[in-house]
C-alpha cells in the first residue's frame, strides 16, 4: 500500500538548515496497523505529513497504492488527498463553525456528492464512532474524545485507502485514549490500513507493528502482539 | 459559477459567521450610503442655486463712463467721456433685434422738491418709459412716464412712496403740481420699489424734460438695456457678453478711447455675475466629488482590509479544507463568491437606502432652504460605485485567498 525509498527532508530557516529525515525506507501492506514511535523531534510528524501529502519530501520515492506521489499538480494532489488519505490530527482540526455532522460531510462535498447523500453518509459514520446524538453540536460543545471521534468519522467518510493519525490520543486522558484506540482497532479489523504516530508504549502496543525513529532514520521495525483496547474500556 | 451546492456552502458559512458578515456588510453599505447622500446633496445644491439664479437673472446691460486714464491717438488722459443721445440711438438701432427694454438716464442727486409748505432734497432721474420694466417699479396709483411725455418733454413726475408721504401726507398727489428746481411738475403716479425706502426716495421724470430743465443739452449719464432671455442659460450668457463687448467697443471708438482703458467706459452685464455663481457651483461640485472619491477610496481600502483579515482568520480552515481534498481554485472561488455576494448585497442595500433617504428627506430639506432642490443621484454613478467597491473587494480578497490556497496544507494548518 505504501512504499517509501530513501526519503529525505530538511527544514530551512534563514541560513540554517535542519536535516530531519535522513533516508527513510519502509513499506506498509494493506490492512496493517502500524505505530511510529521515537523521541520528540525525531521526525515522526514530518514523515506522517509527507505520507498524508500535507507536505512534500525533498528527495526519495513515495508510492501510494501504486501511484507515485511526486510533482503532482494541485488538481491531482487534491484528488489523492480526498480519495486515498484520511488524516487525524492531535489537535482535531475541526471547522469550528460547522456542526459535527457538517464537519464529517465536508470531504464528501469535495467529491461532488449531493447534499442529501453527504448527510446520510456522514450520519452513518457518526453513528459508527458513537456520536449519532451529537451530530448537530458544534465542536466547542464536545469533549476532547468526542472531537477526536468526529475527526475519525471525518477521516473515514471519504473511505480512504490509508488512515494517518498523528498522536490521535495526545490530547486525551488514558481512558478516552483507549476508547479512541478501540475505535481505530475496529476500523483496522475491517481491513483499513492505518498508521499511528504516538509517544506512548501502551498505545503503540495496541497496534500490530512498531517503527522506531531516531535522528531521522528508522532504528527498529518489528511486529508486536496486539493488545486489544477493549479489555481496558 | 452557479452551483447550488457551492451556494449552500456559502450561505451556511455566512449564517454561521453572522458578526463577520454583518460588519463587512455594514461597512460597505454605509460607505455607499454616505456616497449617495453626498452626491445627492451636491446635485441638490447645484439644482437649487442654479434655479435661484436663473429665476432672478435679468439679462441687464449697464453702460457708464468716467475719465480716460490712458493716452490714445494723441489725446491726453483725464478727458471725461460724455455720452450723447446719438450714442444711445445708435446702439439701440444696432441691437434692436436682441434688446427687450432700453433707457438712457440723466439724474440729479440732490434736487429740491416742494409741495405747499413741505420740501426736501431728492434724487431726480430722467428716464425713458421702458425704465418701469427694467427697474421693476411697482406703480400703486396713476401711471409711469409714457411715450408722449417723453416725446413732448412734458413736465410730469412719478414720485416714490417715501417722497409722497413726506410731501403729501394723506393727500392724493395725482394731478397736483410740485415744484422741482422752481418749476412746476404734475404728479402722474406713485411707485413702490422692492428695494425699499431708499429707492422710493426719488422721482422719475422724462429724460427729454430732464435734459432741458437741467441744461444738459443732449448729454446722458448712463444707458440700460435688457436682452431677451433665451431658453438656454449658457446661450443667454454668451449673447449678453457679446453684446456688452460690442457696445463697449463702439463707444470707445466713437469717443476715441484706448481699447484697454477700463475706467473710461464701463459696460457691465448682470449675467456675468451669474457666470461666477456657475463656476462656484462647479467648485462645490468638485469638492463633493473629491470627498466622494475619497469616501470610495476609503471604502475600497476598508473592504480590502476586511478581506485580508477574513482570509487571515480562515487560513487554518483553508488548510483543513485542503487536507480534505479541496482544490485551490474551489477555495479561492468560495472566498470570492462570498465576498462578492456580501459586498454586492450590502452595496445595493446602501444604495437603495441612500436613494430612499434622499427621496424622503430631500423634500424636507428643500423646505428649509431654497438653495437645495431635488437632491438626486445619477443612478448609474451610484451603481458604478457599488460595482467598483465589489470589484475592489474581489481583487483585494483574491490575492490573499490565492496565496493561502496555494501554500502547502501543512503550513496553512500550522497557522494559529
Ligand atoms: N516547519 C518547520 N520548520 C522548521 N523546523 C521544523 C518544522 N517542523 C518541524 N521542524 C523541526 O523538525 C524536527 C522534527 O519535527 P517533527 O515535528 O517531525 O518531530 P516529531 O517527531 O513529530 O516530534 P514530537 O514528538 O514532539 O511531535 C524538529 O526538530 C522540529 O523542530
Ligand atoms: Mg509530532
Amino acid at each position: 500500500m505504501i512504499q517509501i525509498k530513501d526519503l529525505h527532508k530538511s527544514y530551512h530557516m534563514g541560513s540554517n538548515s535542519l536535516h530531519v529525515l535522513k533516508g527513510i525506507n519502509f513499506e506498509v501492506k494493506e490492512g496493517e496497523l502500524v505505530s511510529i514511535m521515537g523521541s520528540s523531534g525525531s521526525g515522526k510528524s514530518t514523515l506522517l505529513n509527507i505520507l498524508g501529502m500535507l507536505d512534500e519530501a525533498d528527495t526519495g520515492q513515495y508510492i501510494l497504492d501504486g501511484f507515485p506521489i511526486k510533482n503532482l499538480n494541485e488538481k491531482v494532489a487534491a484528488k489523492y488527498r480526498n480519495e486515498f488519505l484520511g488524516f487525524i490530527f492531535q489537535s482535531f482540526n475541526l471547522i469550528n463553525y460547522k456542526s459535527a455532522l457538517d464537519n464529517v460531510a465536508l470531504p464528501l462535498y469535495y467529491q461532488n456528492i449531493k447534499r442529501k447523500e453527504r448527510i446520510e453518509k456522514a450520519e452513518h459514520y457518526l453513528e459508527k464512532v458513537g456520536l449519532a446524538q451529537w451530530s448537530h453540536h458544534l465542536p466547542s460543545e464536545l469533549s476532547g474524545g468526542q472531537k477526536q471521534r468526529v475527526a475519525i468519522a471525518r477521516a473515514l467518510a471519504s473511505d480512504p485507502k490509508v488512515l494517518l493519525a498523528d498522536e490521535p490520543t495526545g490530547a486525551l486522558d488514558t481512558k478516552t485514549s483507549y476508547e479512541v484506540m478501540e475505535l481505530i482497532q475496529g476500523i483496522n479489523d475491517e481491513g483499513k490500513t492505518i498508521l499511528v504516530v504516538t509517544h506512548e508504549n501502551d498505545i503503540a502496543n495496541m497496534t500490530k507493528r512498531i517503527v522506531n525513529l531516531k535522528d531521522g532514520v528508522i532504528i527498529d521495525d518489528s511486529t508486536v502482539e496486539q493488545v486489544r483496547a477493549s479489555q481496558y474500556v | 459559477m452557479f452551483d447550488i451546492e457551492r451556494w449552500q456552502e456559502i450561505f451556511e458559512t455566512l449564517r454561521k459567521n453572522k458578526l463577520r458578515t454583518f460588519l463587512t456588510g455594514l461597512s460597505v453599505a454605509s460607505g455607499i450610503f454616505i456616497l449617495v447622500i453626498l452626491l445627492g446633496f451636491s446635485k441638490g445644491i447645484e439644482n437649487g442655486v442654479t434655479s435661484q439664479f436663473q429665476q432672478d437673472a435679468t439679462n441687464m446691460i449697464t453702460v457708464w463712463t468716467g475719465r480716460t486714464t490712458k493716452e490714445y491717438k494723441g489725446l491726453n488722459p483725464g478727458r471725461y467721456v460724455q455720452l450723447k443721445n446719438d450714442n444711445f440711438d445708435m446702439i439701440s438701432q444696432k441691437y434692436e433685434d436682441y434688446i427687450e427694454y432700453e433707457t438712457s438716464l440723466y439724474s440729479i442727486w440732490g434736487g429740491t422738491i416742494s409741495y405747499k409748505g413741505e420740501s426736501g432734497n431728492y434724487r431726480i432721474r430722467g428716464v425713458m418709459p421702458d425704465h418701469q420694466f427694467i427697474e421693476n417699479a411697482d406703480i400703486s396709483v396713476g401711471r409711469f412716464v409714457n411715450q408722449s411725455d417723453y416725446n413732448e418733454n412734458k413736465k410730469v413726475a412719478v414720485i416714490g412712496n417715501k417722497l409722497k408721504t413726506d410731501l403729501f401726507k394723506d393727500e392724493d398727489p395725482i394731478d397736483k403740481n410740485i415744484s422741482v428746481f422752481g418749476m412746476n411738475f404734475k404728479v402722474i403716479g406713485v411707485f413702490y420699489d422692492p428695494g425699499g425706502e431708499r429707492e422710493e426716495n426719488q422721482a422719475y421724470i422724462p429724460i427729454s424734460t430732464a435734459q432741458k430743465v437741467f441744461n444738459a443739452g443732449d448729454n446722458i449719464r448712463n444707458m440700460l438695456f435688457t436682452v431677451k432671455m433665451s431658453d438656454n442659460f449658457d446661450d443667454a450668457v454668451a449673447l449678453s457678453q457679446s453684446i456688452s463687448k460690442g457696445i463697449e467697443d463702439q463707444i470707445k471708438q466713437i469717443h476715441t478711447v484706448a481699447p484697454d482703458d477700463t475706467s473710461a467706459v464701463r459696460v457691465y452685464n448682470t449675467l456675468e455675475n451669474a457666470k461666477q455663481i456657475y463656476s462656484l457651483i462647479g467648485i462645490i461640485n468638485a469638492v463633493f466629488w473629491f470627498i466622494g472619491v475619497f469616501t470610495l477610496v476609503a471604502g475600497i481600502v476598508g473592504v480590502g482590509n476586511i478581506m485580508l483579515i477574513i482570509v487571515k482568520e480562515r487560513t487554518k480552515e483553508i488548510g483543513i479544507r485542503k487536507a480534505l481534498g479541496a482544490l485551490p481554485m474551489s477555495i479561492v472561488g468560495m472566498i470570492l463568491q462570498e465576498a462578492v455576494f456580501v459586498t454586492m448585497f450590502a452595496g445595493l442595500f446602501g444604495l437603495i437606502f441612500g436613494l430612499a433617504s434622499l427621496e424622503i428627506f430631500g423634500p424636507m430639506v428643500e423646505t428649509f432652504t431654497d438653495f437645495i432642490k431635488y437632491p438626486q443621484v445619477d443612478f448609474n454613478t451610484a451603481l458604478t460605485s457599488v460595482f467598483l467597491l465589489v470589484f475592489a473587494g474581489a481583487i483585494a480578497g483574491f490575492i490573499p485567498a490565492y496565496r493561502a490556497a496555494k501554500i502547502k496544507p501543512i503550513i496553512a494548518l500550522r497557522d494559529e
